[in-house]
């Protein structure tokens, strides 16, 4: 058991160790759900904050029923509702909502970087919910903590990643956290939104989509982020489904027993045909009920990093 | 461990768990509303020994679970988060008469988050408390029903209980220092 850290930045900075103990304290809090009182007093009178600079519906909801269900008290704080409209900065909202002695700020931010920002200008602890194509830590903890859950391992494990890689925060997270505890990843997407630069975090890069799925242990598709392209990366959405989709014809090619995973939320018919998305080898929703977990996992953990002897941030 | 001196051996520990279970078996006449929840990381091999035990006395199986008392602990502000263990109450408590099962009974805080969390699986009809362990220094009104042995102790020294189950080679009673 080793977690010291006071914040949820990013996973690039996390041990193989510390991603482990997280994957194994979400192990019981994802027995709390399933009993019938799925709330526990761990965070009792602790204030957390919501502060969603960027649409999100199922993170939001998967932090704050996570946050609820350690008896946290929750605000939520959206951009439609916020004063961002009106001019104020980051550094002021968060400083407002420190004065409300926020104990824990959850951000979800299109800039990449801002939850680091925020953990050097406030004294609340920070989680990162998604920041710009940066990281989304929660998210690579899920997708871990799905995967040994269904497959009982993680090292060893073929794990592709297929999609819009560019500007992915998922995907950075992921790669991140699976080749830190000993998975072989490989990207494959458009050679426009997969570059090979990304070898240089350690995994493979290829364009060719059969051959990328052929020993596959894990197919993690991704969104194709519309609102993150500022101009196209390819000619169409039609003919990326017919290149990189994920189709009956492509999924008879790979090993029987491997899973597929979605961060959400997905486009029928765009990544993913509509029947594999409901098939049994789908581990979509399981994803969900997971990141509830972990999320509740993440802050037990933040909140007892405050008060270690030997503080990181 | 330098300063250590071994307090119980495995054969000690076999006679502390078979006259706690006889205690029980006297206490609770009616051996199927007897459930043993044990705490981890030592009180649930424990509660498993003892349901063994209970289980040749009364002639019938016993109902043994874990319960982890890390979410409800009432020093988590004080500390590291601890290390969740898993819980499995695989029987309705509702009724019942629990017998909490830990290792060692010290300031009487693990106990009351036990309480606490078996609270939210239901209302049993009494909880009891078993330790192997006694030593002293409580810091809430809570007194163990079954003890194994009562050990004088400092506030600085610790007392480890090693079992076979968590692979070390023989099960003791050990009393160092912190």
């Amino acid at each position: 058991m080793s977690w010291n850290r006071k914040h949820l930045l990013d996973i690039e900075s996390l041990t193989a160790e510390e991603i482990l103990t997280v994957l194994d304290t979400a192990r019981g809090f994802k027995a709390v759900g399933e009993r019938a009182i799925k709330k526990v007093p761990a965070l009792r009178g602790k204030t957390v904050i919501n502060l969603f600079v960027e649409p999100s519906t199922r993170t939001r909801i998967s932090f704050e029923l996570a946050e609820q269900r350690l008896s946290a008290d929750v605000i939520n704080f959206s951009t439609e509702a916020s004063s961002f409209k009106k001019g104020e900065t980051l550094k002021d909202t968060a400083k407002n909502l420190e004065a409300l002695n926020a104990d824990f700020i959850v951000i979800r931010h299109s800039a990449s970087g801002a939850p680091h920002f925020l953990s050097r200008v406030v004294n609340a602890s920070i989680i990162n919910a998604g920041d710009g194509a940066h990281e989304h830590p929660s998210q690579a903890l899920l997708d871990a903590f799905t995967i040994r859950e269904r497959k009982g391992k993680i090292a060893g494990l073929n794990v592709t990643i297929l999609g819009d890689i560019l500007y992915s925060r998922v995907a950075r997270s992921n790669i991140w956290a699976l080749t830190k505890l000993g998975a072989k990843v490989t990207l494959c997407g458009p050679s426009t939104l997969v570059p090979k630069t990304f070898e240089q975090m350690g995994c493979r890069v290829t364009h060719d989509v059969d051959e990328a799925l052929r020993e596959a242990d894990i197919i993690h598709l991704l969104r194709i982020q519309h609102e993150r392209q500022r101009k196209t990366m390819f000619p169409s959405i039609g003919e990326y489904t017919s290149l990189f989709g994920l189709n009956k014809a492509r999924l008879a090619k790979t090993k029987p027993d491997a899973l597929i995973m979605h961060p959400g939320p997905i486009n029928r018919g765009v990544e993913i045909d509509s029947e594999i998305a409901d098939c049994e080898r789908s581990v979509i929703l399981q994803q969900v009920t997971n990141g509830l977990a972990v999320r509740m996992a993440v802050l037990f953990l933040v909140n007892g990093g405050k008060n270690s002897p030997d503080i990181a941030v | 461990m330098p300063d250590t001196s071994v307090i119980l051996n495995a054969a000690a520990i076999q006679r502390a768990l078979t006259r706690i279970a006889h205690e029980i078996a006297e206490r609770n006449v009616n051996g199927t509303e007897v459930a043993l929840v044990g705490i981890p990381a030592v009180g649930d091999h424990l509660a498993f020994r003892l349901g063994k035990i209970l289980t040749e006395i009364w002639k019938h199986p016993v109902h043994v679970g874990s319960l982890d008392v890390s979410m409800h602990r009432d020093d988590l502000d004080h500390r590291a988060a601890p290390t969740v263990h898993p819980t499995v109450v695989p029987f309705d408590v509702n009724g019942k008469v629990v017998v909490l099962v830990d290792d060692v009974l010290f300031t009487g805080r693990t106990t009351r988050a036990a309480m606490d969390a078996l609270n939210d699986f239901g209302r049993p009809k009494y909880i009891q408390l078993a330790v192997l362990v006694d030593r002293g220094h409580r810091e809430l009104p809570i007194k163990a029903d079954f003890v194994g042995k009562n050990l004088p102790t400092r506030a600085n020294e610790k007392v480890f209980v090693q079992l076979t189950e968590d692979n070390h080679a023989t099960d003791e009673v050990i009393l160092g220092k912190k």
